[in-house]
């Protein structure tokens, strides 16, 4: 059973992100990522983070993904296909350079050793465990990422306005 | 259960298709999205080892990520609504001006 | 005032930087006292530590002032130390004394030049480097007095340094010198070598010990004493390195009279006796010594017959005379080297005053065949060069005759002589008289040749025709008449075996103790050398006679010669064309590698280039390496994932 979960979601996940690295229209790219997220959600549930699942749907995928489509909106762009590509070197390099990464992750992944051991489908990341840990040992990063948000307004807000 | 090798495979995918995109596309918003999806594939990577050694901290990361990765959101799509005010497009080719 | 005579330094060295420092600030009256009172300070000094040095017992006279230690490094050591005794005793007086009086002369003669102050700076600077240079007692530091008065001759003779020929002259005098002196750098080394020590007395005591008799062929004594011959040849313009002094003329007369002819010139006669110890163990580099004196003096002599400038002929006649002192020294007759020495600052420095007076008279007139019947008009002058003709001519009972005939005789009957060098020497004697002789009938006999009314003659800068020539002021003929006195009756304490007591020459005996003095030959012939004095003295008076005849009786006699005999003429002349043939043999070549390969070859192509080669280099390159910043995110994007790429095949070629 989970198997087939596992493998309907990644190929989902798969799909949606060429669809976002390869479609034309800026909009149908954010929400092909939106699908991917939703795919990415239910593996992270099925690896026992329920917490971290919650917040991607919620974060990610309902917050970050709705200020992407937002700011597609507001600048209304054209396809980048119809300018001139100035570096099409580039794109020819680019391609071998990133499936060769790609084999030297997965030859990596290979590497991994699985301890033996037929564990359940632990439920590791519920929110009790999450907050303990992160209210006690994680506390310091936690209260600098408060000050980073914070940062990261104040920046947005500066940058983005109008000058006049 | 799903052997977490497996996840390995599929994080690996997905950050190679988004470091495909980041460098192939010149849509600046469309980078962007590459850059979460690359990101994406880390927290997945991170949950799976979290699972099979059974720790919590692995989560953790994934959280902070996150928090990082919305914040960076923001400035960055503020950015690129600044630039694409200055420079009236979206090609990131177009922004070229920091050079010698 | 034995034990601090080397204060005499002192007045000298801050008479100079008192002129040279606050020098525009004074009037030239302060100037004048200062520079002369300097000087006639380190005189009396110098007059008192020799009369106390007269008291002592003869062998016993030496003195010495220890200042400070200059150098000490391992074995060598070279002390700030002044040695006093008959022979620097003898040097400093003329020295400081002959120095004192141009100082005087100075003062009239150098009236109203801009630049006074330097000049008596350059002057003081001067009577301290020979002080130095004299009173030292080792090699080294004598060098450095060496070098000082090379450089104040330098200093001197381009004193008008803005017209080309004064800084021409100036600069050959300073690097032909050069030549000389590295000669005896070379010197110096090997005698430390040699003997582990540079000091005067303990390099002279080593050389009896290490040689007690002389040695055969050339060894490294002779290596030492002929380096030191050719410094002394550029110091005291021996052949080949004389071109200099004539040239020297460019510069004030007083300094012409003072360094070119009795001081600085003389050193290295000085050098040479003074390193008696050394030469008398080297008879070749003796012989070599005596012949390039006496050539150089035959050749001086044979220029100075056809020389027009009043003192490019006194020029050259220095160049004949320190000849003969070579001749002296170089025959073993150390003593009548430096007696000749003696005469000749006196009555050479008279001459040169006693033109210069002339000059000043002409308005800066100097060619002879434009002068004429000054004897009327310059009477103080006219005697008392001829008082200095007369005795460089030799004639007795003048100073220069004694002297001459010394070394005319020593050069005949001493170990080391030969009948060759009494042959060119009495010549040379006919020469100098008659030389001598036409310069004082050009000069102050016969009629005028140029305007006596005084309308405008010769280059004047004084305004011009100021009244008919006319003897100059007491501060100039009062010099004349004290070396007039002292060139009439110098001689007379160095009288020779058959008429009295050398007393110049048994007083001199002590400097020279370590010198190798060979077997005695029993007794003089004194018949023998009575007869060839008396035959010298006629050749001088038939000189000067037949000078009276050519330029004064018939004046157009030489005119006729040089008609008769062209080759000879043009030769005599135009110098032998030594000059020229040193330009085109050494002198331009040495300008062409110096240009083409030096200058351009070396100095532009390989340091310059080293230099802006690696600055141009760096150019190149960051410009070729700055080309990677292209402004293209997606290229930075490309070159992280590079990166990336990069650390896993580290990673996946070392697991």
């Amino acid at each position: 059973m989970e198997h087939i979960v596992f493998y309907t979601c990644a190929t989902a996940s798969i799909a949606a992100a060429l669809v976002v690295v390869f479609q034309r229209r800026t909009i149908y790219s954010a929400l092909a990522l939106i699908v991917c997220f939703g795919a990415m959600a239910v593996l992270f549930f099925q690896l026992g983070a329920h917490f971290i699942a919650a917040i991607q749907v919620i974060v990610y995928a309902g917050a970050i993904m709705v200020l992407f489509v937002f700011v597609v909106m507001l600048i209304d762009p054209e396809s980048e296909f119809f300018a001139v590509n100035r570096l099409t070197r580039l794109s020819l390099i680019a391609v071998p350079m990133a499936l060769l990464l790609g084999f030297f992750l997965l030859w990596t992944a290979r590497q991994f050793y699985e301890p033996p051991g037929e564990a359940a489908l632990a439920v590791t990341g519920d929110v009790g465990t999450i907050a303990r840990s992160l209210f006690r040992e994680y506390v310091l990063p936690f209260e600098v990422t408060s000050v980073l948000i914070l940062v990261a307004i104040l920046g947005a807000m500066v940058l983005a306005k109008r000058a006049d | 259960m799903v052997p977490t090798t497996h996840y390995l495979i599929l994080g690996a995918i997905l950050f190679t298709i988004g470091s495909l995109g980041v460098i192939v596309r010149r849509n600046v918003i469309t980078m962007f999205m590459c850059i979460e999806l690359m990101l994406n594939a880390v927290n997945l990577t991170f949950l799976a080892f979290a699972r099979v050694f059974d720790q919590v901290d692995g989560q953790i990361f994934v959280f902070f990520v996150m928090t990082v990765a919305a914040a960076e959101a923001a400035v960055g799509l503020a950015l690129i609504v600044s630039l694409s005010r200055k420079t009236h497009s979206v090609d990131i080719d177009q922004a070229d001006t920091l050079k010698w | 005032m034995l034990e601090y005579f080397s204060i005499l330094l002192l007045f000298p060295l801050a008479g100079a930087a008192i002129c040279g420092i606050l020098g525009p600030r004074l009037s030239a009256r302060s100037v004048s006292w200062l520079a002369c009172g300097s000087v006639f300070l380190s005189f009396a000094v110098a007059a008192v530590a020799f009369y106390e040095l007269l008291q002592l017992d003869p062998a016993a006279r030496i003195a010495r002032n220890t200042l400070f230690t200059w150098i000490e490094s391992g074995s060598f050591t070279s002390r700030a130390s002044f040695l006093l005794d008959p022979l620097s005793g003898v040097m400093i007086l003329i020295v400081t004394g002959v120095g004192f009086l141009i100082h005087v002369y100075s003062v009239e003669y150098m009236r109203g030049e801009s630049g006074f102050y330097r000049y008596f700076a350059y002057l003081n600077l001067f009577i301290f480097m020979m002080s130095v240079l004299v009173l030292a007692d080792n090699y080294l530091l004598m060098f450095v007095g060496w070098e000082g008065v090379g450089l104040c001759s330098f200093l001197l003779i381009g004193y008008y340094f803005a017209t080309r020929t004064a800084g021409d002259a100036a600069k050959k005098a300073f690097i032909v010198n050069r030549i000389g002196d590295f000669g005896f750098l070379l010197a110096v080394f090997l005698i430390f070598q040699t003997f582990g020590s540079i000091d005067y007395l303990e390099v002279f005591a080593a050389t009896a010990d290490r040689f007690p008799v002389p040695v055969e062929g050339f060894g490294v004594l002779g290596a030492i004493t002929l380096l030191i011959f050719v410094g002394a040849a550029g110091k005291s313009a021996q052949i080949p390195l004389y071109v200099w002094l004539p040239d020297a003329m460019a510069g004030p007369t007083p300094v012409s009279a003072l360094i070119h002819a009795a001081t600085m010139v003389t050193a290295g006669v000085y050098i040479i006796a003074r390193s008696a110890a050394l030469y008398s163990r080297s008879p070749e580099t003796l012989a070599i010594v005596a012949g390039v004196g006496i050539l150089t003096a035959l050749l001086a002599a044979l220029i100075a017959l056809g020389q027009r400038d009043i003192k490019k002929v006194l020029a050259y006649s220095t160049v004949s005379q320190l000849g003969y002192m070579f001749v002296g020294v170089g025959v073993g007759a150390w003593a009548a080297g430096i007696f000749h020495l003696y005469t000749h600052a006196f009555f050479k420095a008279l001459l040169f005053l006693g033109s210069g007076s002339v000059i000043l008279a002409m308005h800066h007139e100097q060619d002879m065949f434009k002068m004429g019947g000054l004897k009327r008009h310059l009477p103080i002058t006219w005697a008392t060069m001829g008082i200095a003709t007369l005795a460089i001519a030799g004639i007795p009972p003048f100073s220069g005759f004694f002297s001459k005939d010394e070394i005319l005789w020593k050069s005949l009957s001493s170990d080391h002589g030969s009948i060759f060098f009494y042959a060119v020497g009495v010549t040379v004697a006919g020469l100098t008289a008659f030389y001598m002789a036409r310069l004082m009938y050009l000069t102050f006999y016969g009629p005028a040749r140029f305007s006596e009314s005084g309308a405008g003659a010769g280059h004047s800068e004084h305004g011009g025709g100021h009244g008919k020539p006319h003897e100059p002021s007491r501060l100039v003929t009062i010099p004349l008449l004290i070396l007039a006195v002292f060139s009439f009756a110098a001689g007379l304490i160095g009288l020779p075996p058959w008429l009295g007591n050398n007393s110049f020459e048994q007083f001199l005996q002590p400097a020279f103790y370590h010198a190798y003095v060979g077997d005695d030959h029993g007794a003089h012939n004194y018949a023998l050398e009575i007869a060839l004095v008396a035959l010298v003295v006629l050749l001088s008076a038939f000189a000067i006679w037949l000078a009276h005849r050519f330029y004064v009786r018939f004046p157009d006699t030489p005119n006729r010669i040089a008609e008769r005999h062209p080759l000879a003429y043009a030769l005599i002349e135009n110098k032998f064309f030594v000059d020229e043939i040193y330009d085109t043999l050494i002198v331009r070549p040495i300008e062409r590698v110096s240009r083409g390969f030096l200058w351009k070859g070396i100095d532009v192509g390989v340091i310059d280039a080293l230099v802006n080669g690696t600055a141009s280099s760096f150019r190149n390159w960051s410009h070729r390496v700055k080309k990677m910043q292209g402004g293209f995110t997606r290229a930075y994007a490309a070159w992280i994932l590079l990166g990336a790429i990069l650390i896993f095949i580290y990673y996946f070629l070392t697991v």
